[in-house]
């Protein structure tokens, strides 16, 4: 299904990823076109967050290729394909919750002004970029002096996408972005991404949620045990389908299998059962 | 992108989700307010209690700036420092080992010295000053253990050194006679000399105090630097992510501590035209109180050099104040272990409240 694909804009071949005798990651296959989204679900465990790294540049794989418009690549360093334009946003250390917007949109690339000893740093130019580009992405932002640790937690994945796409980012990859949000803020931030791929970049959107990844995917990568599981297009995957890949579709009915004859069981209280429901947990393993 | 920035356009339309937030609260929120306003309950305390002892005069205040300007100027590094998530305990110990330095490099070679000009035994200071905080910084990055242990290391140790050194070379732990060596005028003009206003002598070194604090306010606020040491203490991880060189900040804000300890030996120095081996004994202490005093936070990311002058000034002001008030000395401590919880408590409380609007 991954093989002979029309211009991706990053693609990865049968990535192997080891941790001594741990197989973190084998022969996975993925790839995202530029003005598309491809999501990578699995559930805590799959390989996500091994996964991510290996995109980010931050580990090596150890056996497979990265190719990234066209060519190999082999990254020393996140620094390496930040270059490159493939910006990360992680889930949890995208922020300093401590400092304003606009000191966290531009920090580590700061505009300045003046040279020499007088370089100093441009912060008329810093927060009148920072409202703007926000503006771009619809978000209107209050007051740009106001620390990060004062917004909410989509607030913040915002504003970390808006600083990526504002600097030159061509993949955005997007580690659980919308976990550990409420229903509206999950929606506020599923808007941010198709506004990205409107934008013409390639997002590779990681979650555990098919019912985030539904709506704004193009394709989808099913990751199970460090495996792929199953590659969809959009148009070959109902949602009902990809939910039920997801939970690993034999093991969600055995499971609803039980429940119901728990619950067939009368008035008495089965209250265990409930604990089984999709409950997703923000950690990825 | 960076130099063809577009003037600030005209501000944004008003926003109906922004309150307007009174002065009061936009004070509120800066670090240093709490110190301010404990510097000024401590000027009225002893204002009140030590009236007769002319506490409220000029040459008391010429006292308490004094006091305050050394402690001021390290004061200013380490809340650098602490503001990009570290500590220097060593910052005492290099005002000592500066100290003989320059004190060892003018000393006749009969008496155990170089016979240097002073200019000379200035830049050696300054080069060992510089050394041992790029050694200690680098320490703290390569070993990433916590900088409180590995600069308590460097406070034996350079503390040790200043006395063992100075002892084998001249049988004393005291230098004088600073004034006779050669340079000694040029120097005094610009570090020791005192100016005489309303009948008290203001030492110059108030003014380099000012002066640093103004550089240190403006590199924290307007230069990329500054977002780097907020973005350094504020969340390391974070930071190093976006690019930030974190290991490249602490060194340089451990060398930053290590040169303000170089200054004040200097200064020092030349006021009392002699060193001690146990010069700058507890003021990484004082200094690190004055910071917090100054409401920057201990486990860094918030702070400013403002702060941590009003800060020295507060310790300074109750330094002087006990003293004038009459009370016995053994006191002291009491007092400043108590100024130390309560503007803690106190910078605390204002936060939040200026957190919640």
């Amino acid at each position: 299904m991954t093989t002979a694909t029309e211009n991706p804009l990053l693609e990865i071949r049968k990535i192997s990823k080891f941790f001594g005798s741990v197989i973190a990651l084998q022969d996975v296959s993925a790839f995202v076109r530029a003005g598309e989204v491809t999501c990578l679900l699995g559930d805590n465990g799959a390989g996500k967050s091994t996964l991510i790294k290996v995109l980010a540049g931050v580990h090596k794989p150890t056996d497979g290729s990265y190719f990234f418009e066209g060519r190999e690549m082999d990254f020393d360093s996140p620094r390496d394909a930040l270059d490159l334009g493939i910006a990360t946003v992680y889930q949890d250390l995208a922020m300093i919750p401590l400092m304003s917007i606009w000191r966290n949109f531009f920090l580590g690339s700061e505009p300045t002004r003046g040279f020499g000893p007088f370089k100093r740093y441009d912060v008329d130019f810093a927060k009148d970029t920072t409202r703007k580009e926000m503006g771009k992405m619809g978000i209107d932002i209050r007051d740009p002096d106001q620390p990060v640790g004062t917004l909410s937690g989509g607030e913040r994945q915002s504003v970390a996408i808006a600083r990526a796409v504002y600097f030159g980012a061509k993949v955005l990859i997007l580690d659980e972005p919308t976990a550990a949000l409420g229903v509206k803020q999950a929606g506020t931030v599923l808007k941010y991404i198709v506004q990205a791929k409107n934008r013409g970049i390639g997002v590779i959107f990681i979650t555990h949620n098919p019912h985030h990844a539904y709506p704004v995917g193009d394709h989808f990568v099913v990751l199970r045990r460090g495996q792929v599981y199953g590659d969809f297009t959009k148009e070959e995957i109902p949602l009902e389908q990809l939910v039920q890949m997801m939970a690993g579709g034999a093991d969600l009915e055995v499971l609803q299998h039980e429940l119901e004859t728990e619950l067939r069981r009368g008035a008495e209280p089965a209250a265990e059962g409930a604990a089984a429901d999709d409950g997703p947990s923000p950690e990825d393993g | 992108m960076a130099t063809t920035a577009p003037p600030a356009e005209a501000p944004a339309p008003s926003d109906e989700r922004v309150r307007k937030v009174g002065l009061v609260q936009r004070l509120l929120v800066l670090p240093g307010t709490g110190a301010v306003l404990i510097t000024i309950i401590i000027w009225v305390f002893f204002a009140a209690v030590a009236n007769s002892n002319n506490f409220v005069s000029t040459a008391a205040t010429a006292a308490i700036l004094n006091r305050a300007a050394p402690l001021g100027i390290l004061a200013i590094a380490v809340a650098l420092l602490m503001i990009a998530g570290e500590f220097d305990l060593s910052i005492g110990s290099i005002v000592g080992f500066a100290s003989m330095a320059i004190m060892l490099a003018v000393t006749e070679s009969g008496a155990g010295g170089f016979g240097w000009p002073l200019w000379a035994g200035a830049l050696l200071a300054l080069a060992i000053a510089l050394l041992a905080g790029f050694f200690n910084g680098l320490l703290v990055v390569w070993t990433r253990l916590p900088s409180f242990i590995v600069t308590l290391g460097s406070l034996f140790i350079l503390r040790g050194l200043a006395i063992a050194i100075t002892r084998q070379r001249t049988n004393r732990t005291q230098l004088g006679n600073l004034d006779e060596v050669s340079g000694f005028g040029f120097f005094d003009g610009l570090f020791g000399t005192e100016f005489t206003i309303g009948g008290a002598g203001f030492d110059v070194a108030i003014l380099w105090w000012v002066g640093l604090v103004a550089i240190a306010t403006w590199i924290l606020l307007r230069t990329q630097w500054g977002n780097w040491i907020f973005g350094t203490g504020g969340a390391q991880e974070s930071a190093r992510n976006v690019g930030v060189p974190v290991a490249r900040v602490k060194v340089l804000l451990f060398m930053t501590t290590a040169f303000a300890g170089f200054m004040v030996a200097l200064i020092q120095a030349v006021q009392f035209t002699g060193a001690d081996a146990l010069r700058g004994r507890l003021q990484e202490f004082n200094a690190i109180i004055a910071v917090v005093v100054g409401g920057t936070l201990l486990t860094g990311g918030y702070g400013s050099a403002v702060g941590a002058l009003f800060g020295a000034l507060a310790f300074a002001t109750l330094q002087q104040g006990v003293v004038i008030w009459g009370v016995d000395a053994d006191w002291f401590q009491v007092f400043v272990g108590g100024l130390l919880v309560v503007a803690v408590v106190f910078n605390n409380y204002i936060r939040q409240r200026a957190a919640r609007r």
